[in-house]
């Protein structure tokens, strides 16, 4: 190989710099949140739930229909141009009756998911942050209360105090927050011991400066997370309770009402009776775990799935 | 080991008793009387008889402790609604037909979640990955008495393959007990594949590939084995899953097991029978989650390893 | 001596989301019967990958040797169908990894762990399997060794875990035991015993060692040639005396001043190596330490630089050696 000699002489360095950090400094949230983006599913997720909520707020402006005028001319029509997801047995519009459901099933789903959030929060972060013989009763109490069938009491609570939206979010929130509170409490419980909240101590960081800036956006993430599936588990526990007849009581209609009154008539081939709720419900199921999924993956990088 | 027994012992004990105090303050709060219909109340002198029948007209704190009592000697209480039956004639003659319908629920489920899972795992990221994830999406998100309706209306009605209802021949149990163990066969799927893949990175499979073994006992030996020990925790959510998820399929195919008299002591609000059968669930399920846990602590040499640093 | 071991010209790659990392570029070395070869260099350098190569361990469907050969007793190891290759891995060539705590099976007995390469491959019953298990602990130094059998990885220490993978390897009696950071997991004082278990194992069964280090300190403890690599490439060659005492390649000499020293003044400030590694998505044209070496020269913008003989054993690839460099750094080249 013929290298020329005039080469031989010190390197000129200028345009090159061994160590130069080119990519952009990221904060946790915008890390997360590109992450979150590059999750092709996810988004779809998300982009479902905005516009089921959406249609819920408003879906009823879509139909000249109301979801409760009864029509006994235009019972169990087939979907049609006129009634777009057909008519059920009292000649109600389906379309109609569809977005008030959503409204109700995702109602109870946000209340529930939020008032677990309020309390288990309280509760986890409490136990987490003292420690010590207050973490250990809290607990204990915790693990007792996480040994009870959840659906169970949900049923005792519902036959106790009769059924209804307000009875239905506080049976299921009376059992809901447990799981919360556990993820939040060992988080916290992590964290306080983590090297770098003992760094900030030792460089005297106050108490709330700890909290806020260390403790509160750690935890966050995992609260969200923990949310995104709470809603869903909320949305399936009232079709459930629906079926056994715990649900909401007429004029207020549920997907899961809407989905087992369905049941009986699919015999009859009255398919979409059952078709759409339980369509909707999967759907809306489906989005919330997939976005859990997606902003745990997100939020926690290291962990690969 | 045994002081670990003991103490889940002893808090399985605690949160029976929370349970069944919780069941039985829950079923007297309830506002008038068990014996009213649709509103209309019986002639006073019945009701007075029946309530001192059912010892309902002592003071609460002697029916808890008269109620505690016979609890312990298994004695769950009368019926009130399909009297003289009592809650223990219900469930010895319907426990058998659910235990057998929960028992090859979960045994399909088990298998299935369990082979779909490792063959999603093995073959990451390939159609077979997908299609299973796909599954088991669904089995997460489909209510299960969807799932029953539509088998119903396919195997049955349009295809005629198995019965649409009510119980006998082993035809009966294939409908109801695979729309029962769908939900938790994707549950299954779901963590079997997640701990697959996770334990195929780990580098004691580098090890094995290291002594020359063939692949086959790699993924036997020391793959599987350590990503399904993990799946026995789940057995305790899985049956307590199966459980409540009988209610509907018992009640949608007319199966004569416990989950149909719970329903229907719900519509019927049967006050007793209600209670009795919370009591009787609750203690099946926090037994075997129990025995799970101490089986698990048996047969995973690392639950000690935990215990000391967790 | 003869040949056990001759790696010619191996390039290994991987496949990733953002194209092809070309992790060793034409590695080239040979080890003898009985010797320890110590390679060394920074992290991601491939040194590892050079080693997984040799036991055919690489990730299947990313990495690929994409050109070289690997003779072992002559035959091409990159070429052998996977079968055969299963024969040789752990019976002839055997592999320890860095850390026993996430090396070894934790719900497997340790016995049967040391056990099945042996029924794997020398097709013994159990009882023979047993007794050859219970030999190989005691030749690593674990007291009680038939109690110890029964027992898993947890019930062991630190030091203890990285004996029996020691035991697991040797098992077969190979006559290549590639060690990949065998003591970076661990204590100093076990270092120090692990390193001389290496040293009495060898002399009893005259096993041929690889060892994979970043720890000069255990290179010359155990080593009699040393490669030194960088960025896929080995930068230079030589025995131990060479490399530490003559070293010529600035990245040589780089890594020996960085290493805290006890026979230097204490006030002597440490050396460390500016900057960091190229990325292998696109290796540089020229030498790939140009941009941290503080003689760089233009012709190694562009240029590989050859490799260079001092002596037999002693090889160097670096432009400084080039004649025509001593005018710009007359000290360098001669010293």
């Amino acid at each position: 190989m013929a290298v020329s000699n005039d080469l031989f002489v010190p390197m000129n360095k200028e345009n090159m710099h061994a160590d130069t950090i080119v990519r952009p400094r990221l904060s946790y949230w915008q890390g997360a949140w590109l992450r979150l983006r590059q999750n092709k599913l996810a988004i779809a997720a998300l982009v479902i739930i905005v516009l089921m909520a959406l249609l819920a707020i408003f879906g009823s402006v879509l139909t000249p229909y109301s979801y409760s005028e009864q029509s006994l001319l235009q019972k169990n029509q087939p979907p049609s141009a006129e009634h777009w997801f057909g008519t059920d047995d009292l000649g109600r519009d389906m379309f109609a009756r569809i977005w008030y459901g959503a409204k109700i099933s995702l109602f109870i789903g946000l209340m529930a998911a939020l008032i677990d959030l309020c309390i288990g929060v309280i509760y986890g972060g409490i136990s987490g942050y003292f420690g010590g013989k207050v973490d250990n009763v809290m607990m204990r109490i915790v693990d007792i209360l996480y040994g009870i069938p959840y659906l169970l009491m949900v049923i005792l609570l519902m036959v106790v105090m009769g059924s209804g939206l307000t009875t239905i979010i506080v049976a299921l929130s009376a059992t809901g927050w447990i799981g919360m509170a556990r993820t939040v409490r060992a988080q916290v419980l992590q964290l306080k011991t983590s090297e770098y909240v003992l760094a900030a101590r030792t460089m005297g960081a106050k108490v709330p400066y700890i909290i806020r800036k260390h403790l509160l956006p750690n935890t966050l993430g995992i609260i969200i997370v923990q949310v995104t599936f709470s809603v869903p588990s909320a949305i399936f526990a009232e079709a459930f309770l629906s079926f056994l007849g715990l649900g909401v009581q007429p004029p207020l209609a549920s997907w899961g009402v809407m989905a087992n009154d369905g049941i009986p008539v699919i015999l009859s081939g009255h398919w979409w009776r059952l078709f759409y709720p339980a369509f909707f419900i999967s759907i809306t199921m489906l989005a919330f775990n997939i976005l859990g999924d997606g902003l745990r993956d997100a939020f926690d990088p290291r962990q690969r799935r | 080991m045994l002081s670990f027994v003991l103490k889940r012992f002893i808090s399985m004990l605690i949160t029976l008793w929370v349970i069944v105090t919780v069941t039985f303050f829950l079923m007297h709060a309830v506002p008038g009387s068990p014996f009213e219909r649709e509103g209309k109340a019986l002639n006073p002198t019945v009701e007075k008889n029946l309530m001192a029948l059912y010892n309902l007209d002592k003071p609460l704190a002697v029916q808890y402790v008269s109620y505690l009592k016979s609890l312990v000697q298994f004695e769950l209480g009368p019926s009130i609604i399909r009297s003289p039956e009592t809650v223990n004639d219900m469930i010895g003659r319907s426990f058998p037909v659910s235990a057998k319908l929960g028992f090859f629920s979960l045994l399909f489920s088990v298998i299935a979640g369990i082979a779909l899972g490792v063959v999603a795992a093995l073959r990451h990221n390939k159609l077979i990955d997908y299609v299973a994830t796909i599954i088991s999406v669904i089995g997460i998100a489909v209510p299960n008495f969807v799932v029953a309706a539509l088998l119903i209306k396919y195997f049955a009605v349009e295809w005629k393959l198995f019965p649409a209802a009510t119980w006998g021949t082993w035809k009966h149990i294939v409908l109801p007990a695979l729309a029962l163990s769908f939900g938790p066969m994707a549950i299954i799927a779901r963590f079997t594949r997640a701990n697959m893949l996770d334990v195929l990175t780990q580098e004691y499979i580098e090890t094995a590939k290291a002594k020359g073994l063939h692949p086959a006992v790699v993924i036997l030996k020391h793959a599987l084995r350590n990503s399904l020990l993990p799946v026995i925790t789940l057995l305790g959510s899985l049956i307590a899953n199966v459980l409540t998820g009988s209610f509907v399929i018992e009640k949608i195919f007319a199966i004569p097991g416990m989950g149909k008299y719970f329903v229907d002591s719900i519509y019927n609000r049967d006050y007793t029978v209600i209670m009795g059968t919370t009591v009787f669930y609750s203690t099946l399920l926090i037994i075997l989650m129990f025995l799970v846990d101490i089986v698990y602590g048996i047969i995973d040499p690392r639950i000690k390893l935990y215990k000391k640093e967790g | 001596m003869e040949k056990l071991l001759q790696v010619e010209d191996l390039h290994v790659s991987f496949k990733t989301h953002g194209g092809e990392v070309k992790a060793v570029r034409g590695v080239s070395f040979s080890l003898e019967k009985g010797e320890t070869l110590a390679i060394v260099g920074e992290s991601g350098c491939g040194k590892s990958v050079t080693a997984r190569s040799i036991m055919r361990l690489i990730p299947e469907h990313v990495g690929k040797i994409t050109k070289g050969k690997i003779l072992f007793n002559g035959t091409d190891l990159v070429t052998l169908p996977e079968k055969e290759m299963r024969g040789l891995r752990g019976s002839q060539i055997s592999m320890i990894f860095q850390d026993a705590m996430t090396s070894l099976n934790p719900t497997i007995s340790i016995g049967e762990q040391i056990m099945e390469g042996i029924v794997r491959h020398q097709k013994l019953s159990r009882a023979e399997a047993k007794a050859q298990a219970l030999e190989m602990l005691q030749l690593v130094g674990i007291a009680n060794p038939e109690r110890r059998l029964k027992q898993y990885l947890h019930e062991f220490s630190g030091g203890m875990r990285q004996r029996i993978m020691i035991a697991i390897a040797l098992v077969c009696k190979p006559s290549i035991l590639i060690a990949d950071e065998p003591t970076t997991a661990l204590d100093v004082t076990i270092q120090a015993q692990i390193i001389d278990l290496f040293k009495t194992i060898q002399q009893k069964t005259g096993v041929s060692i690889v060892i994979i280090t970043h720890d000069l300190g255990v290179v010359a403890k155990i080593a009699n040639k040393v490669n030194v690599m960088y960025a896929g490439q080995v930068v230079e060659a030589g025995t131990v005396r060479e490399i530490f005492y003559q070293p010529q390649h600035p990245y040589t000499k780089g890594l020996l001043e960085s290493m805290p020293r006890l026979d230097l003044d204490r006030d002597t400030p440490l050396a460390p190596i500016p900057g960091s590694p190229p990325d292998l998505f696109a290796p540089p044209a020229g030498c790939a330490f140009a941009a941290r070496c503080q003689y760089a020269l233009e012709v190694c913008r562009n240029h590989q630089p050859a490799y260079s003989s001092l002596g037999t054993t002693h090889q160097v690839a670096c432009w400084l050696q080039d004649p025509r460099a001593q005018t710009v750094y007359p000290l360098q080249a001669a010293k």
